[in-house]
């Protein structure tokens, strides 16, 4: 079995069984990273562009090493050292990087659609690191690698994204892949941060933290952005926090056995307390050694469909 | 067909227009015939015996001659952005597009927002087939401060004034302008939008823009300058045109306004009539515009809004931009489409031949209508009237092609659209544009 697309740009419209396919994939790759040298030749010869416009620690980290791992030549691009600075268009920057003969582009980017755009212009395999609060698919892919492993299914599982849905990409492709292998979704987080019919998604909107806990397997908690509040649309940290932060007691309250999820990076006491993040119910360490699995398996089965090895 | 195949207007001084069903509701006129045309004048509507005939004859069997269609939305881009559009070029676009008259808004650079920049569209543009009737700006620099000097402007050949790219921001302004203007009659256009509600939004706000995490602009945006411009145009008793009106709500205001004797009449564009927000999905910057495409729910409202007179015109609101502020990022590309070329296209394909609008209907959205709203000269097909018309083919099989376009931009969401009927060409001032 193949991936359909040649592309990875978003978790929307992927099959489950492409779906359970990378991760079967991330699965063996993750066995090769526990050996002691944690090195296949998979993609030797082939260069991957690392092109991103955004800030990023996790995920260029991860992508890189995935490449590394996959013994790849790569190049890694940043925005605020490049001719981006000068005011060189997406288009021309990526025709130029493609002139020097590349194979795969990772791209960050904060305009939806970014990596889209880049299809058009290049015929290097693009791969989505993030778009805008569009997709974000490897996180959706590597939040449910973490969850497949601890749980042992993903279909029926109750999975409940918390905090700023409207300009999270890593909430969409959570639902679209989460949905697609049968999970049920539901989202939580203040009313001007929920965007509108989202519930045509297919997912439930619980307004209260409190009824999300009574029904949630699973908690995936989104940072919440200081500027969120600057721009007007919620009133305060404190007020978020006393409303959706997870903390120790609301999950004591429930009784329940709740798994904590969350992307990265922390706001400590802000939307996950300190003994939440760091406790047994956190998989939040998990998600980033599996990102760097999840990563390579995507890159073997994208390089894999332009040339045979 | 490439650039070299396009053709150009020519002088005539007797022309025979033999065969068509000639159209006019305006003084009920409907049957096959001939028309004579002499000197820029229609000399006789009947038959007329071609053998005998000394001139230029045109077949127009299974052709229909109607008056000539206006575009009252453009934007030509002269002076400022001559690399997008020129006066000359976007009049040779009109013409393709089965245009004899195109009005051409103020957000140039400079701004038309003085009698000396009115001329200068005018001058321009003398001798073209198609007349070019330029809307001045409501306010000195499209600042919405100051009001221009609308009376000197009218003078000079303004027909309307407009912000248009934006509101008119402040309610008092407004007041004061539809106050001001009743004294010439020409309307106010409003591009009704509260900047506030749209912010930095690229895109409807809706099932859509949640899925692709875009950033939306609420159809109360426009809402609720609409229900506010009917409110000041009702208090004032000045004359509102509400422009590219794209929203259910916005024809529900502007409906029970009409039925509150309010003198108000309002445009939608043909994008919002075939396409909705779903078409966002591709990430093609060709679609998007403001205000942005709509639902399903919308398009429908609209349609009816043509039926009953809710909306009085069809304008295309073709807005030409560079090859670079399209290819680009979805959120940094710049709004808008161009339209003179496709809008009768896409009329006759997708409005008239599914019978959702009749030909008559479509004459009175894009050639009666737009005369009366900004009291242009009147356009009908009689004896001794000026010969101003659009021939059209019903009949016609074709594909949009922006490598053909007159226009000097290629901003267009219908490249490669197949068609059903289209513009065979235009007379006016007694020059003939014929389509090759």
């Amino acid at each position: 079995m193949q991936l359909k697309s040649r592309h990875l740009l978003g978790l929307e419209g992927m099959t489950k069984e492409e779906i359970h396919l990378i991760l079967d994939t991330a699965r063996s790759f993750k066995k090769v990273l526990e050996r002691p040298i944690p090195t296949v030749p998979t993609l030797r010869g082939k260069t991957v562009v690392n092109l991103f416009f955004e800030p990023s620690t996790r995920t260029r980290f991860s992508f890189e090493l995935a490449e590394k791992r996959l013994s790849a030549d790569t190049v890694n691009f940043t925005a605020s050292a490049s001719s981006v600075l000068k005011g060189e268009s997406l288009k021309d920057t990526i025709q130029n990087i493609e002139a020097m003969r590349i194979d795969l582009v990772v791209i960050r980017h904060k305009a939806e659609g970014a990596p889209y755009f880049l299809t058009r212009c290049v015929n290097a395999t693009v791969i989505n690191a993030g778009d805008g609060a569009h997709e974000h698919p490897t996180q959706g892919l590597l939040d449910m690698m973490t969850l497949r492993e601890k749980m042992g299914k993903l279909e029926g599982l109750k999975v409940v994204i918390v905090g700023d849905i409207e300009h999270s990409r890593v909430a969409r492709s959570n639902i679209h892949g989460l949905k697609s292998v049968g999970a049920q979704v539901g989202v939580c987080g203040p009313s001007t941060l929920i965007p509108r019919e989202i519930e045509k998604l297919g997912v439930t909107v619980y307004p209260h933290i409190e009824d999300a806990l009574q029904e949630a397997d699973v908690l995936n908690i989104l940072r919440i952005q200081l500027e969120r509040q600057k721009g007007g649309l919620f009133p305060s940290l404190r007020e978020y926090r006393s409303l959706f932060g997870i903390t120790k007691e609301r999950l004591d309250r429930t009784a329940r056995d709740i798994t904590i999820m969350h992307p990265g990076p922390l706001n400590r006491g802000v939307e996950i307390d300190s003994d939440v993040a760091d406790s047994d119910y956190s998989v939040i360490l998990n998600q980033v050694t599996n990102g760097v699995a999840v990563r390579m398996a995507v890159l073997y089965l994208l390089a894999g469909k332009r040339a045979k090895f | 067909m490439s650039k070299a195949q396009q053709s150009y207007p020519v002088q005539i001084e007797q022309l025979l227009l033999q065969g068509g069903r000639v159209l006019d509701p305006q003084v009920n006129l409907d049957k096959v015939t001939d028309v004579h045309i002499m000197n820029g004048k229609i000399k006789k509507i009947g038959k007329v015996d071609a053998k005998s005939f000394k001139g230029q004859i045109v077949d127009c069997q299974d052709k229909l001659i109607i008056p000539g269609l206006v575009d009252m939305h453009v934007h030509l881009r002269e002076p400022g952005r001559e690399d997008k559009e020129t006066i000359e070029t976007g009049c040779r676009a009109a013409m393709a597009g089965g245009f004899t008259a195109v009005c051409c808004m103020p957000n140039t650079q400079p701004p038309i927002d003085s009698r000396s920049h009115v001329e200068f569209i005018k001058e321009r543009s003398e001798g073209f087939l198609v007349d070019v009737h330029p809307i001045a700006a409501v306010t000195k620099g499209l600042q919405g401060e100051e009001l221009t000097e609308m009376g000197d402007m009218t003078d000079g050949g303004a027909v309307g004034f407009s912000d248009d790219g934006w509101p008119v921001k402040q309610a008092s302004l407004l007041r004061r302008a539809l106050e001001y203007a009743k004294m010439f009659g020409h309307p106010i256009i409003d591009h009704c939008e509260e900047l506030s509600l749209s912010e930095d939004g690229v895109m409807h706000e809706g099932f859509v823009s949640t899925g692709l995490g875009m950033k939306g602009i609420p159809s109360i945006s426009e809402e609720i300058t609409v229900a506010r411009d009917l409110l000041v145009a009702e208090y004032t008793g000045g004359p509102l045109h509400i422009a590219h009106v794209s929203t259910k709500g916005s024809v529900r205001l502007i409906r029970e306004a009409k039925k509150r004797g309010v003198s108000v009449t309002a445009e939608t564009c043909p994008h919002y009539l075939v396409l909705t927000d779903e078409a966002v999905r591709s990430f093609n910057t060709n679609m998007k515009m403001k205000p942005p495409l709509r639902t399903d729910e919308d398009q429908q409202a609209l349609i009816e809004a043509l039926q009953d007179g809710t909306i009085d015109v069809i304008a295309s609101d073709h807005a030409p931009h560079a090859i670079e502020e399209k290819e680009t990022e979805y959120n940094t590309a710049a709004f808008g489409i161009i339209g003179l070329e496709t809008t009768l296209g896409i009329v006759m394909t997708h409005l008239i031949a599914k019978g959702l609008i009749t030909l008559e209907e479509m004459i009175q959205k894009m050639a009666v209508n737009p005369r009366k709203i900004l009291r242009l000269a009147e356009c009908s097909i009689q004896v001794n009237a000026s010969a101003n018309l659009t021939v059209l083919d019903p009949n016609i099989d074709w594909t949009i092609d922006k490598t053909t376009f007159y226009s000097k931009s290629r901003n267009t969401p219908f490249d490669g659209w197949p068609m059903k009927g289209g513009c065979l060409g235009v007379l006016n001032k007694g020059q003939l544009f014929l389509n090759c």
